[in-house]
């Protein structure tokens, strides 16, 4: 991954943003021309919530280069609620807790680092969503 | 004498805050158990710790996104992203740009990183306010977090901890909390630093009581005593920079103020000390149960050396936004325990 490819994807990666098909409403993530629903080739851009639920998962022992220190890591299906699946590393998860269904909300982590004089890429994963605080 | 209070031309307040703090805690059991043994004199009960993907960037980014969704604003309202630190993961590149674009601020805003040890939070705080208040901008947020560095063995290794908290000022109308007055006092003291390439800091320890904390803290604190005309009966509750639990408790004391006026915003037992974080994290435990109506004084404090004081008064608004975002004691009871050679991993301690 180079670094003016990484810099053009930022509002996927740090704002989990999408489209919106302005024909049909339809959202995706990643960004697409052409609506998957209807064919339509008109988008707005979509921010989702971050709210989703873990729809599979795997673990990762033998990482790609960049990933190495945080060995072994689940990645996951994620559904986020406005449909799209998103595949995505879990964190702040205990290996037992990682299961189908679990609810989970978008937070931005350190991705990958090349070298320790290199650049920090930051994005998008999911962790076990923290409930909303009762009085 | 003429007074020291600072005050802006428009009144403004807290629109919004959010805490963070990471799940992991080290017990100060676990670090003298390693240095000292079983019999060692621990400073607090357990410290935050950070996961291996989070730094101050990251950290910055959730408790931005808590005060966001506090505020009830646009982030591209925001004027200023300011984070004061002293553990920013790029020696050159700021942090702000990146918490500003994460956060969805336009690219029509400043954006910067404040450095002044534990006090880099408040300074950037206090330049917040003079944003807002001065109507350069309608809202600016300024963030103190930090993940502490220690080295192996050192006395600070027990408390040196990670966390923080971001605060967006704005029109006083609109406020949480409405600022009073503020004071900032600064003096050259040797008492802790770290020079460039150095990883982790030096402390002169005669230096770190009191010609530093208890005199810097106590200076501004009774400042805005005397201009505003209150004392410690006055406020509800007091936050003081915390290095650990005795420092704030004695100061405080020595102001004036009972036990139960320190203890909700006094974290240090729970998850040590977050430098930069830690006057504005413990704020944020206050604001999450005040009532409208109460005072509340912060005064932190930062090797170098020197204290801001801020003196706020909690509106109306505070219920309606306290449980818009996830709660600073949420995250301190989200804790998940690990021992030394866990946290020697997290620290990124073994390629040494
Ligand atoms: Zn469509």
């Amino acid at each position: 991954m180079n670094a003016p490819h990484t810099w053009r994807q930022q509002a996927q990666r740090y704002l989990l943003e999408g489209v919106q098909c302005t024909a049909c409403d339809h959202r995706m993530f990643p960004p697409r021309a052409v609506c998957t629903e209807c064919g339509a080739a008109s988008m707005r851009p979509h921010r989702f919530c971050g709210g989703g639920e873990v729809y599979s998962y795997s673990f990762v022992y033998h990482p790609p280069a960049g990933h190495e220190e945080f060995a072994p890591y689940p990645v996951a299906l994620v559904r986020l609620d406005e449909g799209p699946l998103v595949a995505a590393q879990l964190t702040d998860v205990a290996t037992d807790d990682v299961a189908i269904g679990l609810r989970v909300e978008m937070v931005t982590r350190r991705v990958r680092e090349d070298s320790a004089d290199g650049v920090i890429v930051y994005g998008y994963k999911f962790r076990p969503a923290i409930p909303p605080a009762r009085r | 004498m003429p007074s020291h209070l600072m005050r802006p031309v428009r009144e403004v307040g807290i629109a919004g805050y959010g805490a963070y703090v990471p799940r992991y805690r080290l017990p100060a059991s676990e670090v003298g158990r390693m240095w000292e043994g079983s019999e060692a004199a621990l400073p607090i009960r357990e410290k935050s710790v950070a996961g291996l993907d989070e730094d101050v960037v990251t950290m910055s980014i959730e408790a931005g996104r808590n005060a966001v969704r506090r505020a009830g604003i646009d982030p591209s309202q925001i004027g200023a992203v300011w984070v004061g630190s002293e553990s920013h993961p790029y020696a050159v590149k700021p942090t702000g740009t990146i918490v500003a674009e994460a956060l969805g601020v336009s690219e029509y805003t400043l954006a910067a990183d404040w450095q002044f040890a534990c006090k880099a939070g408040t300074e950037a705080l206090q330049a917040a306010i003079a944003l807002t208040g001065s109507g350069m901008a309608e809202y600016a947020l300024a963030i103190g977090m930090d993940i502490a560095q220690a080295r192996p063995g050192d006395a600070l290794e027990y408390t040196a901890g990670a966390g923080g908290a971001a605060i967006i000022m704005g029109p006083a109308e609109e406020s949480i909390a409405i600022l009073e007055g503020s004071v900032s006092f600064v003096t050259d003291t040797p008492d802790f630093w770290r020079r460039q390439h150095e990883r982790y800091p030096q402390h002169g320890s005669r230096f770190t009581g009191e010609p530093a904390y208890f005199r810097h803290v106590a200076q501004a604190a009774s400042d805005v005593f005397e201009a505003l005309g209150t004392s410690a009966d006055d406020y509800a509750h007091v936050v003081l920079h915390q290095p650990n639990q005795k420092f704030p408790s004695r100061a405080a004391a020595e102001l004036g103020f009972r036990p139960e006026q320190v203890a909700r915003g006094l974290l240090s037992n729970d998850i040590g000390n977050t430098y930069a974080g830690a006057t504005m994290l413990g704020l944020t435990a206050i604001l999450d149960q005040a009532k409208p109506g109460e005072r509340v004084l912060a005064v932190s404090f930062g090797s170098g050396a020197g204290s801001d004081a801020f003196s706020f008064r909690v509106t109306d608004r505070v219920r309606e936004r306290q449980y818009a975002a996830v709660t600073t004691r949420q995250y301190i009871e989200r804790r998940v325990p690990i021992d030394y050679a866990t946290y020697t991993r997290y620290r990124r301690q073994l390629a040494e």
